[in-house]
């Protein structure tokens, strides 16, 4: 599986993000589903190219995150570059029904109950 | 050069998702350390559990409260998931996460717009999840209480929803995390729950 990030320099992820720690799309939720757009080209910064190659299906970004061995903030950065490019795009998560939202995607939850009993 | 296709895998590729994917739904499960969190996300998980970090600089966030939290710059709070394909366009996503007062301020952030949170417990430390129950009936995110007996029930339910002061409207259900049938029964308490609950909101 993936690298333990937790074993990684902080100046090998000050490396791969040039030194930003902000500008990542704050609306990149943790279960937007990331999509490539383009195949990696040469010359690519090598995360940028791996997440090209692992989001040839939609992924969310954590998931991308974990197969990187990246922070969740890291990885969000990478994205938002990506995204910038036109390199790939994401499907951000519609609001769940709730409470407070009753009327929001009715059929979600019945489609949740379905699948878990088929499970 | 770190990239994944360098890596020798070591297991089956997790399968993809399919193309048609354009909804992610979220349910978080949280608990005290040991509790059984990860155990129950891989008991109806259809990968197995992957793990990650979240991370949050002082600088991007407004709470003032970083007791106990070694790095006075960054917080970083690892966690795991897992996930469940319901069709065609959906997709559940189910986080593992420490739910200590601590680490909160991060799973406001992550958890927001879950359907609802799953919080396990188990007798011996029960204090590690009142404030997630504080915390979650304040949001008022829908959750239920599950008490990880792996199999052997020491406690009777009242006993533990009278410790934990619990409101009586809030599931409070038994399982034994590593089952996967169990397991599914928790997750199907918490859905049916979040129904009872939007019901009555439309009334």
């Amino acid at each position: 599986m993936s690298r333990s990030h937790r074993d990684e320099s902080p100046d090998r992820l000050y490396v791969i993000t040039s030194g930003r720690s902000g500008g990542a799309d704050e609306a990149l939720d943790a279960v937007a589903l990331v999509v490539a757009e383009s195949d990696p080209a040469p010359g690519m910064q090598s995360e940028h190219a791996a997440i090209l190659r692992l989001c040839r299906g939609p992924m969310a970004v954590v998931e991308v995150s974990a197969h990187l061995g990246l922070p969740l903030a890291v990885t969000r950065i990478l994205l938002t570059d990506l995204l910038d490019g036109g390199r790939i795009t994401a499907r951000h998560p519609r609001p769940a029904p709730s409470p407070a939202h009753p009327l929001a995607s009715p059929d979600v939850l019945e489609k949740v109950l379905v699948a878990l009993h088929n499970l | 050069m770190h990239s994944t296709t360098s890596e020798t895998p070591t297991a089956d590729p997790p399968p993809s998702l399919p193309p048609t994917v354009d909804q992610a739904l979220k349910i978080a499960v949280v608990g005290g350390f040991g509790v059984g969190k990860t155990t129950l996300v891989r008991a109806v998980s259809e990968i197995r559990p992957l793990n990650t970090e979240e991370t949050m600089t002082r600088a991007g966030t407004d709470v003032d409260d970083l007791n106990g939290v070694e790095d006075k710059n960054t917080t970083t709070v690892a966690f795991d998931f897992g996930r469940i394909t319901l069709d065609s366009t959906s997709v559940l996503y189910l986080f593992g996460a420490p739910g200590q007062q601590r680490f909160w301020f991060l799973w406001d952030r992550l958890f927001s717009g879950s359907l609802g949170a799953v919080v396990l417990v188990d007798t011996r430390r029960l204090g590690d999840s009142f404030f997630a129950i504080d915390r979650l009936e304040a949001q008022g995110t829908p959750f239920v209480v599950a008490h990880n007996d792996f199999g052997a029930a020491e406690h009777s339910l009242d006993d533990i929803r009278a410790a934990l002061d619990l409101d009586p409207a809030v599931p409070l259900v038994r399982c034994d995390a590593r089952d996967r049938d169990s397991a599914k029964g928790v997750l199907i308490a918490l859905i049916e729950h979040i129904r009872t609950l939007i019901a009555e909101a439309r009334r």
